[in-house]
C-alpha cells in the first residue's frame, strides 16, 4: 500500500513539474504555443532538499520531548500506576465483552492494551495488544473468523480515546508551535465521538446476517463445500 | 465558553498528570529519578528510528506539492470537504491517515514546516492525528497475528469510527481555532 503512495507522489510530482516546464499555452485559439523553461523542475529539486533537511530537524527537535514523556511513562509502569488505570476502566470493558469471562487473561490484556493507548503509549500498547488477540483466540470456536469480542476489540482500539497523543505534542513543540499541548482537549472530545461511533457501528453490524458469526458445523460445511 | 473549556484541559492535562505521575511513584518508593533517566534513554531511539521514515514521506509529498500536482487533486476534492470546514490543504492527511503511520506523520510535519504550527491547516491535521488510527496496519497485524481471515465487520465498523473521528477533528478545531 505505502509503496504505491509513494511511487505515486514521486513520479506524479516530477511528471506534472516536466509537463510544466513545457509552459504549454492554450490561450490562443490560433494554436498552441509553447515557452520552454526549466524553473519548474528547479523548483522540485530544491523541494525536495528542502524536505530531506526538514524531516531531519523535526526529529532531532522530538528527541528531548520524547525522552521526557517516556521517561515519566517508565515511573508510572514502575509504581503500578499503569495498573491502577487499568483496574478503573474495567467495569466499563466488563459490558463491552460479555463472551469474555471476567477473569480471563484476555480481558487483562485488552485493559492493559486500551489503557497504554489512551496515554499515547504506542509501541507499550501493541504487544499487550497481541498477548490480547492470542487469549481472544482460544475463546473462539472457528479459527479463521472474528469473533464479536475481537472485532469489538479492534473497533476499540482503532478509535480509542486518547489522552496524550504524545508523538503529535513532540512534533508541534519541535517546530516551536506557541502550545504545543493545546491539542489534547480537542483531541479528548475527537476520539470520544470516534470511540462512541465505533461501539455503535460494532454492536449494530454484528447483528446483521451478513455479519453472522458461523457456528462451527457451518463453518466446517462451509469448507468442506469449498475442497469439493 | 466550548473555547475555554478545551485551553482548560490542554493547560491543565500535562501538569496533573506529571504531578500524579511524580507523586504516585515516591508515594510507591519508586526511584523517579532513576525510573526516569531508564526510560528517557527510548526517546532518543524513537526520535531517530522514525527519521527514514519522515525523509521518505516529506520528499515524495515535497516533490508532489512543489510540482502543483497535489494543487490539482486538492482543486478536484475541495468543493466535498469544504461544506464540512475542511482546507484543501488538509485532504491529504484525511486520505493517508488510516492507510499509513509513518505516511500521516509526514504529512502533518510537512503542513506545520509550510503552514507553521499555530496555522488551521497543521492545527487540523495534528488533532487529525491524535484522534485516528492506522486502522488497516493494525487489523493487519492483530488479525493476521493470530491467522483469523474473516474479519467480518470489524473493517466497516473501524472505517466508520475512523470517518466519524476526521470529521469530529475538523469539526472541533473550526470550534476551537477556527
Amino acid at each position: 500500500m505505502i509503496n504505491t503512495i509513494w511511487i505515486v507522489l514521486m513520479a506524479g510530482g516530477i511528471l506534472v513539474a516536466g509537463f510544466q516546464c513545457l509552459g504549454l499555452d492554450y490561450s490562443s485559439v490560433a494554436g498552441l504555443t509553447m515557452n520552454l523553461s526549466f524553473v519548474p523542475l528547479t523548483n522540485l529539486t530544491k523541494g525536495l532538499f528542502d524536505s530531506a533537511k526538514a524531516s531531519v530537524n523535526l526529529a532531532m527537535g522530538l528527541i528531548g520531548i520524547m525522552a521526557l514523556w517516556l521517561g515519566l511513562m517508565r515511573i508510572a509502569e514502575e509504581s503500578g500506576l499503569v495498573k491502577l488505570f487499568a483496574r478503573a476502566v474495567r467495569p466499563v470493558m466488563v459490558r463491552l465483552f460479555p463472551d469474555v469471562p471476567p477473569d480471563h487473561p484476555a480481558m487483562g490484556a485488552m485493559v492493559m492494551n486500551i489503557a497504554a493507548n489512551m496515554l499515547g503509549l504506542g509501541n507499550a500498547a501493541t504487544p499487550l495488544g497481541l498477548k490480547a488477540m492470542q487469549e481472544l483466540q482460544k475463546l473462539n470456536k472457528v479459527k479463521d473468523t472474528a469473533t464479536n469480542a475481537m472485532a469489538t476489540f479492534m473497533a476499540l482500539n482503532t478509535s480509542s480515546v486518547t489522552f496524550i497523543p504524545a508523538t503529535v505534542i513532540g512534533i508541534r513543540a519541535a517546530a516551536n508551535a506557541s502550545n504545543p499541548a493545546e491539542i489534547i482537549g480537542p483531541v479528548i472530545l475527537a476520539t470520544g465521538v470516534s470511540t462512541t461511533v465505533a461501539i455503535i457501528a460494532i454492536k449494530t453490524l454484528q447483528k446483521l446476517p451478513k455479519y453472522r458469526m458461523p457456528t462451527v458445523e457451518t463453518a466446517s460445511a462451509a469448507s468442506e463445500g469449498k475442497e469439493v | 465558553m466550548f473555547q475555554g473549556i478545551m485551553n482548560g484541559v490542554s493547560a491543565v492535562a500535562i501538569p496533573v498528570l506529571l504531578l500524579a505521575i511524580v507523586g504516585h511513584g515516591w508515594y510507591k518508593k519508586v526511584k523517579v529519578y532513576e525510573a526516569f533517566t531508564e526510560g528517557a534513554k527510548e526517546g532518543f531511539e524513537v526520535a531517530v528510528r522514525i527519521i527514514p521514515f519522515l525523509v521518505a514521506i516529506l520528499v515524495a509529498i515535497g516533490a508532489f506539492r512543489a510540482s502543483g500536482a497535489l494543487d490539482l487533486i486538492t482543486g478536484l476534492l475541495s468543493p466535498l470537504t469544504s461544506w464540512i470546514g475542511m482546507p484543501g490543504e488538509v485532504i491529504p492527511m484525511a486520505l493517508m491517515r488510516p492507510l499509513s503511520g509513518s505516511g500521516a506523520i509526514g504529512i502533518m510535519s510537512e503542513l506545520i514546516s509550510t503552514y507553521g504550527p499555530d496555522s488551521l491547516p497543521a492545527r487540523m491535521a495534528a488533532i487529525m492525528e491524535g484522534s485516528t488510527e492506522t486502522t488497516f496496519y493494525i487489523l493487519a497485524v492483530y488479525f493476521g497475528s493470530v491467522g483469523v481471515k474473516k474479519t467480518r465487520h470489524a473493517l466497516p465498523a473501524a472505517l466508520l469510527a475512523d470517518l466519524a473521528g476526521i470529521i469530529a477533528a475538523v469539526v472541533v478545531t473550526q470550534m476551537v481555532f477556527g
